[in-house]
């Protein structure tokens, strides 16, 4: 038998199973666990304080604000990049695929302080230009938009590219030789294929715009009660002394997060039948 | 004329794909572009309907200047090799495609639909989905998708080329006599020879971008233009330095004919009813080099296994080959590509 022969010792099974639960346990399970253990040390009474604290309830505005409009901006350009990617040729293709993976690769703050150059209302490139005209960007919430869109950039086109290179275009084009236009054969056609990977990529999404942290410390200028993510709170809170509301926030933080991957969980099975 | 083809050009970088073609395809007969794959006659369907542009030429449909309308205005109905089905849509809907595009009222869609569906003999999968369905049956739901929109024109390329031989035959048959019931003018690409042959009121001969010969099947076969032509529609050797079909040679076993090659059977071969034997023509006689053994001077001869057994052959066997009266022979002018 092929699986018989493929089999490892029991010994080194064994050890294998135990260094990798040894491994999520240490680096995963037990410092998040410690976050729920902290928040519900006093029963609900820290998530009721921080929940009444202004400068928290900002910051979860704010966070949901920023993360759902960075969502839907990845949303819209990330099907469309990636129809663009598959669906034709034209010169610098190679480069622009590169380029959707730099956010994955380059440091988020170092994101926030190349949006700080460009949009500094005193000394940036565009910055003057857009503060005479009464638009603020630094220090206010498209800036933050921004470098959360720049850093959840590739995660939709990284769903859709490999389903899309799958369906191929012979339905599209079976669709337009039936009459349809470019619009009706996208939503009656291509949508359909690609919904579940578009799933997929929302919740990734969703999930490492709520975490960000670096890029939109750097732009945000963390503002109490004004630009104050949920992930700033967090480390203001900390460095503050109120230990029990930083907790809180963060388990708020997870909880979101976790919520993401069970949707991403009951979503995969779906898409693959 | 329905459809009309004029000076058609088209490059893929350096290849060149097709080179001043011009057709006149007749409405209401079924069309076979037959070639060799890589000869330009998909790209040639596909321009037609509008998936592909030209680099040059016209391509008129029906009288009307098509050369740049894009596909959703041509009315054609096009056909693919993998069936394109919409996977998402269940069988009703894929056909009802056209029609929901073009807005008709939901009681004539669904009536058309289901007539479709009678016609392709698929009224019993109408709520399944293309997974849920075989080769055979996405073809042909494929073909009433094509069909709801009454387009001018149907264009199938390779429409039986993923199917197995015997599911294809059965298409093959079920095509003809679809486009008897139908007479929507129809252009199908295939390299099968036996399947143009079969199938089509006219075929076009494609081969390196260049139309080698147009014409009905008879007179393909029985007086093809080249020897390309000749090849490529059926099997094919050489008998005193001309092509000849392999049953279209007499075979004498004594006496002296005239003008008849001598040689010997140097292999012998039965595959069903029919018996395939090479024969080494004697090289003194005919007046060529003595021919190595395996060289292709060799001729093969196709008879029926009651004849073969009349004349009683067998390896080593001496024999004397002439054409039949009446056969179709072109002389050798061009390295012959097997077909």
């Amino acid at each position: 038998m092929a699986s018989a022969r493929l089999r490892e010792p029991a010994g080194v099974r064994w050890t294998l199973r135990v260094i990798t639960i040894a491994y999520v346990f240490l680096l995963v399970v037990w410092p998040v666990s410690l976050v729920v253990k902290y928040t519900f040390e006093d029963g609900l009474t820290a998530l009721s304080t921080s929940l009444s604290d202004p400068a928290v309830t900002t910051a979860l505005r704010l966070t949901a604000l920023v993360a759902v409009t960075s969502v839907i901006l990845n949303l819209v350009f990330g099907v469309g990049i990636s129809l663009l990617l598959v669906r034709y040729e034209f010169p610098g293709k190679r480069i622009l695929s590169a380029l959707i993976d730099l956010p994955l690769s380059v440091s988020p703050v170092v994101v926030g302080l190349a949006l700080l150059l460009v949009f500094n209302p005193r000394t940036g490139l565009f910055g003057p230009g857009l503060s005479a005209a009464g638009i603020e960007v630094i220090f206010a919430s498209p800036g933050m938009i921004m470098a959360t869109v720049f850093v959840a950039l590739p995660l939709v086109i990284r769903e859709v590219v490999p389903v899309l290179e799958e369906i191929g275009d012979e339905q599209e084009q079976a669709s337009r030789s039936l009459g349809a236009n470019a619009v009706q054969t996208f939503r009656r056609i291509t949508l359909p294929s690609i919904k579940w990977a578009v799933v997929y990529g929302v919740v990734l999404s969703l999930a490492r715009s709520l975490g960000e942290y670096g890029a939109v410390k750097v732009v945000s200028g963390n503002i109490v009660e004004q630009t104050q993510t949920a992930t700033l709170v967090v480390e203001s809170k900390y460095q503050g002394f109120e230990q029990s509301t930083a907790y809180a926030t963060a388990f708020l933080l997870a909880a979101a997060s976790v919520i993401c991957i069970i949707v991403v969980s009951i979503l995969r099975p779906k898409e693959s039948s | 004329m329905s459809i009309e083809i004029k000076d058609i050009n088209k490059k893929f970088g350096d290849f060149v794909a097709l080179e001043d073609v011009s057709l006149n395809i007749p409405t209401g007969q079924l069309t076979a572009l037959l070639g060799p794959s890589g000869g330009g006659k998909s790209t040639l369907l596909r321009i037609i309907a509008g998936l592909e542009s030209t680099d040059e030429g016209t391509v008129h449909i029906e009288g009307v200047e098509a050369t740049h309308l894009p596909p959703q205005k041509r009315n054609v109905g096009f056909v693919f090799q993998h069936y394109a089905a919409f996977k998402h849509m269940s069988v009703a809907k894929n056909v009802a495609f056209g029609l929901e595009i073009r807005k008709r009222s939901k009681a004539e869609t669904k009536k058309r639909v289901e007539e479709l569906l009678e016609l392709v003999h698929l009224s019993q999968f109408s709520h399944r989905l293309p997974s849920q369905l075989s080769g055979g049956q996405r073809q042909r739901m494929a073909l009433a998708r094509a069909l709801a929109v009454e387009p001018t024109v149907l264009l199938l390329d390779e429409p039986f080329g993923a199917l197995d031989a015997k599911v294809r035959k059965e298409l093959r048959e079920w095509l003809r006599r679809l486009h008897d019931e139908v007479h929507v003018t129809t252009v199908f690409v295939t390299h099968d020879q036996e399947e143009a042959l079969e199938v089509s009121d006219e075929i076009v001969v494609i081969n390196e971008g260049r139309i080698e010969q147009i014409g009905s099947p008879d007179q393909l076969y029985d007086a093809p233009a080249n020897d390309f032509v000749m090849s490529f529609l059926g099997p094919v050797t050489k008998l005193q330095n001309k092509l000849i079909r392999p049953h279209d040679i007499d075979v004498f076993t004594s006496g002296e004919v005239a003008g008849a090659v001598p040689g010997e059977v140097v292999r012998l071969l039965r595959v069903g009813f029919e018996v395939r034997l090479t024969v080494r023509p004697s090289g003194a006689d005919t007046g060529h080099e003595l021919a190595a053994p395996g060289d292709a001077d060799e001729v093969t001869v196709i008879l029926t296994r009651s004849h073969a057994r009349e004349l009683r052959l067998d390896v080593g066997s001496r024999v004397w080959l002439a054409p039949n009266r009446g056969a179709t022979m072109v002389p050798v002018i061009r390295v012959v590509s097997s077909a």
